[in-house]
């Protein structure tokens, strides 16, 4: 271990399949909370949705179909109609969210989100046929790797970067998915639709005085974000072939909102360099400290205590962010209030 | 601007330090493995003994406790081989798969579990959880085990709706307050060897002073000053949330701790129920204290000065009312309120990082129920989340129970959006 290997895991990471994870769920995050000012805190819950839909189609009712006279073999006979299945429960869970809340204050909406995301974690930990709390394992996405177009063959270089077959198929489709939502954000920000969003977050009042019907525009935002959200998880459970309830924790919500506001809020680009910049210095900061304690310059730490430190400052970073930088990097501070609603 | 960020600074590096400090003298934090034992109704299942055998020759072993778990904690990350000794299983059921579990341990705690018996036999003698049978029995227990938690979610409620009514702040780090109370405790318990009795004022002054008050004056004061909208400030607390858990894992590890006193108590058959003497004694007392803080709050003149400030912060500011003062006074009694909550629940259960974070959402439920803001509220929510909680076990499996809770508060927004005892506001 020596500090070239650190810093070519800290970039294998930070364009790696957990940063395309957190970057598609907090690109749904930037519409709902960065463009429209919704705070949704609960986006794990549409993550959760996403990969359980497909593990549970995919594998826990093929092998075990539940009811146990649900011919779900021909109902969902490929990958490519779970993934419909997906994001239309995505969707639904968008609806079910929105409609007690986005009438009422900001804080109402933040706490049932969280609330709802720990209650799918939940339910899915103790219900069996959902997978229970051993989760679900297995080839969940062969209808995907199928398509890997690459030449068999073990390793392939790219400098000091280095993917197996399957690894670089799922990254190089990750980057082209997120390059066609960036494209679809960009589009949809600079349309009227996406200024009546702004116009919500700034003030609401003023924009239903102008005859909008801003209720429908917060829940069209809570689902567009909802299902940025459930691609997240559906790439998740592809890449990872593994969704576990204990990974669907509130904390994932956070970590999106500290990518969010790092890159910028509000910015098309932002949560890109947000989750690139936040999965470089996580990586590194737990490398190095590695190396560190292996190569005996730290002795005052033993390596399992270097987890915690990683996540002590995400803490540090997202307060002292919060209130040193709220725009992040690339934001306009005089754009983005940050506390409409 | 510059002063504010020196003395964050400042206050970073002491927590750093002071962290640093610390780990000298807490106990090497390794990972460990934490098998549970469950039978076929998912009770768990005590007095199991658990063997681990890893690498470099390591083994250890573990029984089981009441909560079908034990806790074996292993030198560094690698592959383990856990075995649970069938003929400790009280009548002498097996191990559903066999006994015998291999578990690649990374950085983290690992859980195994051991389902034991096939679902249709009675299933020897846990006494709860799981989804048995609806007896008159079970119910009174139930209720009694939700009481108790009331009280504590009531405590901590009453607190984090104070400084939601006069500040404003939904304050995602008020779980961090009962978890830090909870550890002083156990600093000045077990690592200083001072008698739980005599630890437990001393950590609830000092939580009061250190968590309460110099938070307040640390962060949120000047945060104040700045003028930081509420959501920011929301924001700030989920930072600070994440940073203080995961301190308090880094000096104390993730292994569950119980107090020197009061340990393993043993319980008291009331007729048909079952609770420790040091639930009763620690439920009399919270409730001594809630009614405490509630009569103080309706008469004397700072507790009136504080629904003041929680009405309208502008008219009682013009009206004379301090109000910084009595923002600084609600956060010590916050942070005093949560450090006995925190307290009460590791004497009845354990210390643990995550002991805050578990409680912080039905706290939340509560108050939302009760009436954001609203004093008897919290109260009135607490007990409907606690009881229904534990009551949910009768229909619902005992890890969807916090779900119950929540989901009743989401059912109960949509009817009633102003909580139980609120009063009707139109927004948006």
């Amino acid at each position: 271990m020596d500090l070239g290997f650190v810093l070519t895991q800290s970039i294998t990471q930070a364009i790696g399949v957990t940063a395309i994870i957190y970057l598609l769920a907090t690109m749904g995050l930037n519409i709902q909370f960065g463009y429209t000012g919704l705070l949704n805190f609960g986006q794990i819950a549409f993550v959760a949705i996403g990969a359980y839909a497909i593990g549970v189609f995919m594998i826990q009712w093929q092998q075990n179909p539940w009811p146990s006279w649900m011919p779900w073999q021909t109902l969902v006979p490929n990958l490519w109609v779970a993934i419909l299945y997906a994001l239309l429960l995505s969707v639904i869970l968008a609806l079910i969210l929105g409609i007690p809340t986005l009438r009422l204050r900001a804080d109402y909406l933040a706490i049932v989100t969280i609330a709802t995301g720990e209650i799918i974690r939940l339910a899915f930990k103790s219900t069996d046929p959902l997978g229970g709390s051993q989760g679900i394992n297995g080839k969940m996405g062969q209808d995907f790797y199928d398509l890997n177009p690459f030449p068999q063959q073990d390793r392939f270089d790219f400098g000091p970067l280095t993917y197996t077959r399957a690894d670089l198929w799922v990254v190089i489709c990750g980057w082209v998915v997120i390059g066609l939502l960036l494209l679809l954000t960009w589009a949809l920000m600079r349309s009227p639709w996406g200024r009546v969003l702004k116009g919500i977050r700034e003030d609401e009042d003023a924009v239903r005085s102008l005859g909008k019907n801003t209720y429908l525009r917060k829940m069209q935002a809570l689902i567009l974000g909802g299902l940025f959200g459930a691609l997240s998880g559906i790439f998740w459970a592809i890449a990872k072939q593994s969704v576990q309830p204990d990974s669907m924790v509130p904390a994932f919500t956070f970590f999106c909102y500290t990518i969010l506001i790092l890159g910028g809020a509000a910015r098309v680009m932002g949560p890109v360099l947000g989750a690139i910049i936040f999965w470089f210095l996580l990586v590194f900061v737990e490398q190095f400290l590695l190396l560190l304690i292996d190569n005996g310059t730290i002795t005052f730490l033993v390596p399992t205590q270097v987890g915690p430190i990683r996540f002590i400052l995400v803490g540090l970073g997202l307060m002292l962010l919060m209130i040193y930088r709220p725009q992040g990097i690339l934001g306009d501070k005089k754009e983005l209030a940050l506390d409409a609603r | 601007m510059h002063r504010g960020f020196a003395r964050l600074l400042l206050a970073l590096l002491g927590l750093v330090i002071g962290a640093v400090a610390l780990t000298g003298v807490a106990q090497a934090a390794g990972p460990a493995i934490i098998a549970v034992v469950t039978d076929a109704n998912k009770a768990p299942i005590a007095g199991v003994t658990v063997t681990v055998t890893g690498p470099d020759g390591f083994t250890g072993t573990g029984e089981t406790g009441a909560d079908g778990t034990a806790t074996i904690e292993v030198p560094k990350s690698g592959k383990y081989v856990i075995t649970l000794d069938e003929s400790t299983i009280p009548g002498g059921a097996a191990v559903k798969d066999g006994p015998e579990r291999t578990a690649n341990v990374l950085s983290g705690n690992k859980k195994i579990l051991f389902p034991v018996g096939v679902p249709d036999d009675g299933g020897g003698g846990g006494d709860s959880g799981g989804a048995g049978g609806i007896t008159l029995d079970r119910v009174l227990q139930l209720i009694l085990d939700g009481v108790v938690l009331s009280l504590i979610i009531a405590l901590g409620a009453l607190g984090l709706n104070l400084i939601f009514g006069t500040t404003g702040l939904s304050n995602f780090a008020h779980g961090e307050l009962l978890t830090l109370g909870a550890f002083t405790a156990f600093v000045l318990n077990v690592w200083w060897g001072i008698d739980l009795l005599i630890a437990a004022p001393i950590a609830i002054a000092l939580s009061g002073l250190l968590w309460g008050w110099g938070q307040n004056q640390i962060l949120w004061k000047p945060l104040r000053k700045r003028g930081t909208g509420l959501i920011a400030a929301m924001i700030v607390s989920i930072g600070l949330a994440i940073a203080l858990r995961y301190t308090i894992l880094f000096i104390f590890g993730g292994t569950p701790k119980s107090y020197a006193q009061f340990a393993g108590q043993p319980g008291l058959e009331l007729g048909p129920i079952f609770i420790t003497p040091k639930a009763i004694v620690l439920s009399i007392i919270a409730i001594i204290v809630l009614v405490a803080t509630i009569l103080w709050l309706k008469s004397s003149r700072i507790g009136k000065a504080t629904r003041a400030v929680s009405d309208n912060p502008a008219l009682a500011s013009a009206s004379g009312v301090n109000v910084e003062r009595v923002i600084s006074v609600v956060w010590v009694v916050g942070a005093i309120l949560a450090a006995y909550a925190g307290i009460f629940l590791g004497v009845t259960q354990n210390v643990v990082w995550t002991m805050g974070q578990f409680l912080l959402l039905t706290m939340f439920a509560a108050i939302v129920l009760g009436g954001l803001g609203t004093i008897s509220g919290a109260i009135v929510g607490s007990f409907v989340v606690g009881i229904t909680v534990q009551l949910s076990t009768l229909i619902v499996p005992t890890e969807l129970k916090t779900g119950a809770a929540l989901l009743l508060m989401i059912v109960l927004l949509l009817v009633r959006p102003q909580g139980l005892l609120g009063r009707p506001e139109r927004v948006g």
